[in-house]
């Protein structure tokens, strides 16, 4: 941001500033937290964590949580690991994430560079569909994928993403275009180009950074999408944040605590791979997610 | 085909094809969006249990019946409980989200050292699911392996932390756990308004002998009024849909104590196969995220145009 380097008016003294450091870092030790227990006990053993240490260092490492988080533990009736949920959860995001992505650039494309009549109230009610809670289309939703024959599969829950979705990818794509001067598309309908061959080699070639805010916003989405996936594919078809649940939630047996850590942490990887690597684009994902583009 | 009309079949094509290439976006919004919340709104006056179309060879097996499912909702004490959970949740989840960005931004914004490094750590939060974090605060709340039996065996035997098996408490541990998650969020909103603010009025207001305090209410604040509505919109809504941190959490327990209406939909619908009630208190939602969404909306687009 171009202000950072501006030279700010205000000025605080020495332990005003002290103080606020404390605040950030203790605020920032706040924040770790869970990822810091999560971690943690994902590596020691059952009986350090119900002996009170959960706050400590392993005194012994191990990786069998991890290992049995990933293929024997018990997810509802069988004892799979998450293994196969993960995989779903991966057929799930992808065709998902790239449907919905195209259909978003093509809609921002016409709603920017083709505007018709009515196009900002049909952008609307796209718009408003992003917000709605999703319980008002969960009964008429499981009714029609059991019509359909996608009950509990995994291209159901594709179409969810894709239909519930389209109304995000669109909206970045839209605001997105909105400042790409249109000078340049009327030059080239002028010179003869069609409609796609503008967006293709006009548009496309500069949508690098906003298709970046695109896909990571919706693959961190859908992956981490509970509701669809527990309403309509709670069996061998559910997505992983299902199957965490399930293995966190089961009343039978020991609690293995160590294991539902390292359960938590194999759901949340990669999204937070796709954090680490590309926060920034993340960040303004969130923050045109919340319209002001 | 002659040329010209191979032309001015071209031309309508061109015409015709961005609204053909929007057209099967907009086809899926308006059934599987705007259909489906009149359909829901239809079985919401039905004595409907069973979903639709399955058995009953296609026809629905159920009648009209009013309002009668409003009345039952809001005579049910189930539903009592949600409606207040969300009161006190969403107050809480609001004010202390504000109330924390806020702060941190401000502190962000004076030039500290080291602020690429935690920007990132406030909101990694954001990119997690519920679950994966409802996990981590249930078992570090539980008392018997998380932070009362952390303290009690640092020493201090008598501590006590049992808010989340508590009824009258466990509520505020969802709100503690939902802060935590969005409190980045609101955060990097504000600093994005901070960042927004022309330093030069700051300077003039501060040759006039403005403290930083008087600076800061009567100056920055106020002109981060748009930031304040976005956290708003932004946080009243996630609170409404508010269902995967409970359910990881708490399962809307213990008893009731933390059901908000996005569980009670769950339960009635899939569990109690009350489909008619589960349907209006879906109903109840979508009209209070509405009455905060459609003004928001309608002016940000308006002022767009």
């Amino acid at each position: 941001m171009a202000a950072a380097t501006q030279d700010s008016a205000i000025r605080t003294g020495r332990v005003t500033r002290t103080l606020i450091y404390l605040v950030l870092i203790l605020f920032a030790l706040f924040y770790m937290l869970p990822l810091y227990v999560m971690m943690v006990n994902s590596v020691k053993p059952l009986s350090e964590i119900t002996g009170g240490g959960m706050m400590s260092l392993p005194d012994v490492w191990t990786i069998e949580p991890w290992k049995k988080a990933w293929s024997t533990a018990q997810i509802g009736v069988e004892p799979t690991g998450l293994r196969p949920y993960f995989w779903n959860s991966i057929s799930m995001v992808v065709p998902a994430v790239a449907i919905s992505t195209v259909l978003g650039a093509l809609n921002g494309y016409v709603l920017t560079k083709w505007r018709f009549r009515y196009d900002t109230i049909l952008f609307g009610l796209m718009l408003f569909a992003c917000f709605i809670p999703f319980q008002i289309v969960l009964i008429p939703m499981a009714a029609v994928l059991g019509f359909l024959g996608l009950a509990g599969s995994t291209a159901g829950l594709v179409l969810v993403h894709v239909v519930y979705g389209i109304g995000f990818s669109t909206l970045y794509f839209r605001n997105y275009y909105a400042v790409f001067p249109t000078e340049l598309v009327r030059a080239a309908q002028i010179d003869g180009a069609g409609f796609f061959q503008i967006f293709w080699r006009i548009l496309l070639p500069s949508s690098g950074p906003i298709a970046v805010v695109c896909i990571i916003w919706q693959f961190t989405n859908i992956w981490n999408d509970f509701l669809f996936g527990a309403s309509f594919a709670s069996g061998n078809g559910a997505p992983m944040t299902v199957a965490l649940n399930n293995l966190v939630q089961s009343s039978t047996g020991v609690k293995e605590y160590n294991v539902h850590f390292a359960g938590a942490i194999l759901a949340a990887l990669p999204t937070l791979l796709v954090y680490i690597v590309a926060g920034r684009y993340f960040v303004r994902g969130l923050m045109a997610g919340s319209v002001k583009g | 085909m002659s040329d010209r009309t191979q032309a001015d079949f071209q031309t309508r094509l061109q015409n015709w094809l961005p609204k053909l290439v929007l057209s099967p976006s907009l086809a899926m919004i308006f059934v599987f969006v705007y259909g489906f919340i009149l359909f829901t709104v239809y079985i919401s006056f039905t004595d409907s249990r069973i979903l639709p179309f399955v058995g009953n060879g296609g026809k629905p097996a159920y009648d009209l019946i009013g309002f009668s499912n409003y009345d039952k909702l809001f005579s049910l004490s189930h539903w009592e409980i949600s409606i207040t959970n969300m009161a006190i949740f969403a107050g809480l989840y609001i004010g202390i989200c504000s109330l924390v960005g806020l702060m941190l931004a401000i502190f962000l914004d004076q030039k500290i050292r080291g602020e690429g490094l935690l920007r990132p750590l406030y909101l990694y939060p954001m990119a997690l699911s519920f679950i994966v974090t409802g996990t981590a605060w249930k078992w570090f709340l539980d008392p018997a392996i998380g932070l009362e039996n952390i303290v009690q065996t640092w020493g201090w035997t008598s501590f006590t932390f049992d808010w989340i098996k508590n009824r009258d408490f466990a509520i505020y541990t969802v709100v503690l756990a939902a802060v935590w998650q969005s409190s980045g969020f609101v955060m990097a909103m504000f600093l994005a308004g901070l960042r927004g603010i022309d330093n030069e009025i700051l300077k003039a207001a501060q040759m006039d002998g403005a403290s930083n305090w008087n600076l800061y209410r009567r100056i920055i604040i106020p002109q981060l009024r748009p930031a304040f509505l976005s956290a708003f919109v932004i946080l009243a809504h996630l609170a409404i849909k508010t269902f995967d941190l409970v359910i990881a959490m708490t399962g809307g327990g213990p008893g009731r104590a933390t059901e908000l209406p996005a569980t009670f939909m769950y339960s009635y619908t899939f569990s109690r196969n009350q489909m008619g009630i589960g349907a209006s208190s879906a109903v109840i939602m979508l009209m209070t995220i509405a009455a905060i969404m459609i003004p928001y909306l309608y002016a940000e687009l308006k002022e767009k145009k």
